[in-house]
């Protein structure tokens, strides 16, 4: 039988077969975040239950922690102390591995897992967040929860779960200068709309995909929710071992080759089916930004803010007026050139080492815009400390960014910190939503590179014309 | 959980699509570590006129009557969609909703809907337009009718759509059951298949 990478992993994690389409599956791997993690200990413990292997269960302070330098259990969101506090007797009772504020393995769960080796090809991982799919990039099967499906598989390592069906996205050819994997990204929802992947769990593959860095890979999978799909994954490779390899929980000595090899045969047969496929030529694609409330609201940073005349459908022309007005755009404007007010480098979209570096490779000798608030938060300690190391922190610090403390940070309002009423915001994150990096807050969805060339200019800018 | 049978009761049409859990419930609204207290939150950005404040906007159709009562929502297709706080879930549920009807959910919200017993039905757009646009003419006493026994959407014209959901999922709502329950009775099977992925994959434990 040919079968996908999808169903070669789901083959293995296989407890029961349930029926009509449902499994009971077997989850090698759980992270929590004080967020979510909190409330699904929490339930658990008020339920009488336990948690059943305490030592694949991985807990780390992300989300509602402040990123300001010489932070404590205090937060700028009301109420946030809660989270932490709680999060921490229950993770400490419970006995689950805890990456707490202070601990240089802390920061954002989906940053934290692949650079700690938690996340390995092949596995089945779960969070409580929506996001967990981005560790597809390493080849593990990986996907968001609900806080009580959180408590199921903490309880039994196991979830129900409704097999999907199966994608192919190939890209094909060399990534042209300036566009890096979160335009591609970006450019595939922006084609196929927001719900273009819904019921499907998604195969990245192609040229210029095996190109790319594992970091990069992470970048595409992270936005495979954006697409609506239930996951991405790319198959592993070479580059992948090579990023595994030596990491902290990694398997090493003998079990390392048994790893790999086991590993080497995750890649889909070369007649396996797919319910579906796309193909998209990486050469067509420039740096995208997006325009409007949906993270399908994009196009080119070349292109123009769509007239919503021009949508034949009732519904959509709705939605496109509802976000031109939220956005405050008028129909016709050229993308670049829109004056924006912020500009935020982080998330578990772009905040890792990779992203970091390109972004300072724009910002050297180079200086944000008159009364931009631009603000750099690397998505781990680990991260941290390691562009310190090789002076990044200087490069953000000299061109007019703040230099943080990891974790989500503006990524998401949660109640504290905010880029304010109305203000424009271009941000390497992964949601535009309304009101998602504050009250009435304007995102604009970029790569990190993107991000820091309008911070330099004060307005959307297209990376490829500032001068070298 | 509460059981879920029949229902027949006003609904609600929030006719727009890719409806997020952001809107459903935005971050600053849920401050506590708690599944409860959730509901005053629920479309906090649609329901209120100024973030942070309890001031209703009147435009807001949940703000006004008869749909204050309402127990069913319409949507446009991708409702649900973005983060998987079951926190909207939960917001939904104490407000009083038992039923959503979309065109499509977003894949971890329509789980969270029926592990907390409310039961999210799928139907094609334009019978979910159709039933919008009924509710409109008279919202009072064009009520929709849900038999989840017999997998039934009944309009308030008399006409009837037939709906899908897992079976596991229809028990579980029909019964009132908990998955981790059902769950822990497959015990020996976990246990077996982890004594035998440990042999085969011993890199893991
Ligand atoms: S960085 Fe943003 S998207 Fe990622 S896990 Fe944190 S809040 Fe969610």
């Amino acid at each position: 039988m040919n079968r996908t990478i999808i169903e070669k992993i789901w083959d293995t994690h296989c407890v029961a077969d349930l029926g009509d389409g449902s499994y009971l599956i077997y989850i090698d791997r759980i992270f929590l975040h004080e967020r979510t993690g909190s409330i699904a200990l929490k339930g658990l413990e008020e339920a009488g239950r336990v948690v059943r292997n305490p030592e694949h269960v991985f807990c780390t302070m992300d989300h509602i922690v402040d990123t300001f330098p010489g932070r404590t259990d205090r937060t700028t969101m009301p109420g946030g102390t809660e989270f932490i506090t709680t999060t921490r007797e229950a993770a400490l009772a419970a006995g689950i591995n805890l990456f707490d504020l202070g601990d240089d393995r802390q920061g954002i769960v989906h940053v934290v897992s692949p650079e700690q080796g938690i996340a390995l090809p092949g596995v089945t991982l779960v969070c409580p967040d929506s996001h967990t799919c981005t560790l597809g990039g390493l080849g593990a099967l990986a996907w968001g929860i609900g806080s009580t499906d959180g408590e199921h598989a903490l309880a039994t390592k196991t979830l129900v779960v409704k097999k999907p069906r199966t994608m192919r996205v190939s890209f094909d050819g060399a990534l042209p200068y300036g566009v890096t994997a979160k335009d591609l990204i970006l450019h595939l929802i922006g084609r196929h709309t927001a719900s273009g992947g819904v019921g499907f769990a998604i195969e990245f593959c192609g040229q210029t995909i095996r190109e790319l860095p594992v970091e990069a890979r992470l970048t595409l999978c992270n936005m495979a929710v954006e697409f609506g799909a239930w996951t991405g994954i790319v198959a592993p490779d070479d580059t992948t071992f090579e990023y595994v390899r030596g990491r902290p929980y990694a398997p090493a000595g003998d079990q390392w080759e048994l790893a790999v090899r086991h590993w080497q045969s995750l890649r889909s047969d070369p007649e396996a089916r797919f319910d579906r496929e796309i193909r998209i030529d990486s050469r067509d694609i420039v740096p995208q930004v997006t325009w409007g409330t949906s993270p399908q609201h994009e196009t080119g940073i070349d292109g123009r803010v769509p007239d919503p005349a021009d949508e034949p459908d009732a519904n959509k022309r709705q939605s496109v007026e509802r976000a031109l007005d939220y956005m405050a755009l008028e129909p016709g404007t050229p993308l670049e050139g829109i004056p924006i007010d912020a500009a935020f480098i982080g998330s578990c979209t772009n905040s890792r080492l990779s992203d970091l570096r390109s972004a300072a490779q724009v910002l050297e000798g180079r200086h944000v815009a008159p009364g931009i608030k631009a603000i750099c938060v690397p998505g781990s300690s680990r991260v941290k400390r390691a562009a310190e190391d090789e002076g990044l922190d200087r490069i953000f610090t000299r061109a007019g960014f703040e230099w943080r403390e990891s974790g989500c940070s503006m990524c998401f309002f949660a109640g504290g910190e905010s880029f304010g009423d109305r203000e424009r915001v271009v941000t390497s994150t992964n949601r535009n939503f309304e009101n998602r990096q504050g009250p009435r807050t304007r995102s604009h969805l970029a790569s990190p590179t993107t991000v820091a060339a309008s911070a330099v200019r004060g307005c959307l800018t297209d990376v490829r014309t500032l001068e070298n | 959980m509460e059981k879920f049978s029949q229902l027949t009761a006003i609904a609600a049409p929030i006719m727009r699509i890719n409806i997020d859990t952001d809107a459903i419930i935005p971050s600053r609204e849920m401050k506590r570590v708690s599944k409860i207290g959730l509901s005053d939150g629920l479309f906090a950005g649609w329901r209120y006129l100024k973030p942070g404040s309890r001031e209703e906007n009147p435009e807001f159709i949940l703000n006004q009557e008869p749909y204050r009562q309402a127990q069913i929502l319409l949507s446009g297709a991708n409702f649900g969609c973005g983060s998987s706080r079951e926190h909207a879930v939960w917001a939904l549920s104490e407000w009083g909703i038992r039923c959503i009807i979309a065109p499509s959910f977003g894949a971890i919200f329509s789980g969270n809907c029926v592990r907390n017993g409310i039961l999210p039905i799928e139907l094609d757009n334009e019978i979910v337009e159709d039933l919008a646009a009924q509710i409109k003419t008279d919202p009072e006493g064009n009520k929709i009718s849900i038999d989840l026994p017999r997998l039934s959407v009944t309009a308030p014209d008399g006409t009837s759509y037939p709906f899908s959901i897992p079976p596991a999922d229809h028990e579980m709502l029909l019964q009132g059951l908990d998955s981790i329950a059902i769950t822990q009775k497959r015990d020996p099977d976990i246990l077996a298949f982890q004594q035998r992925d440990r042999q085969s994959r011993p890199w893991l434990y």
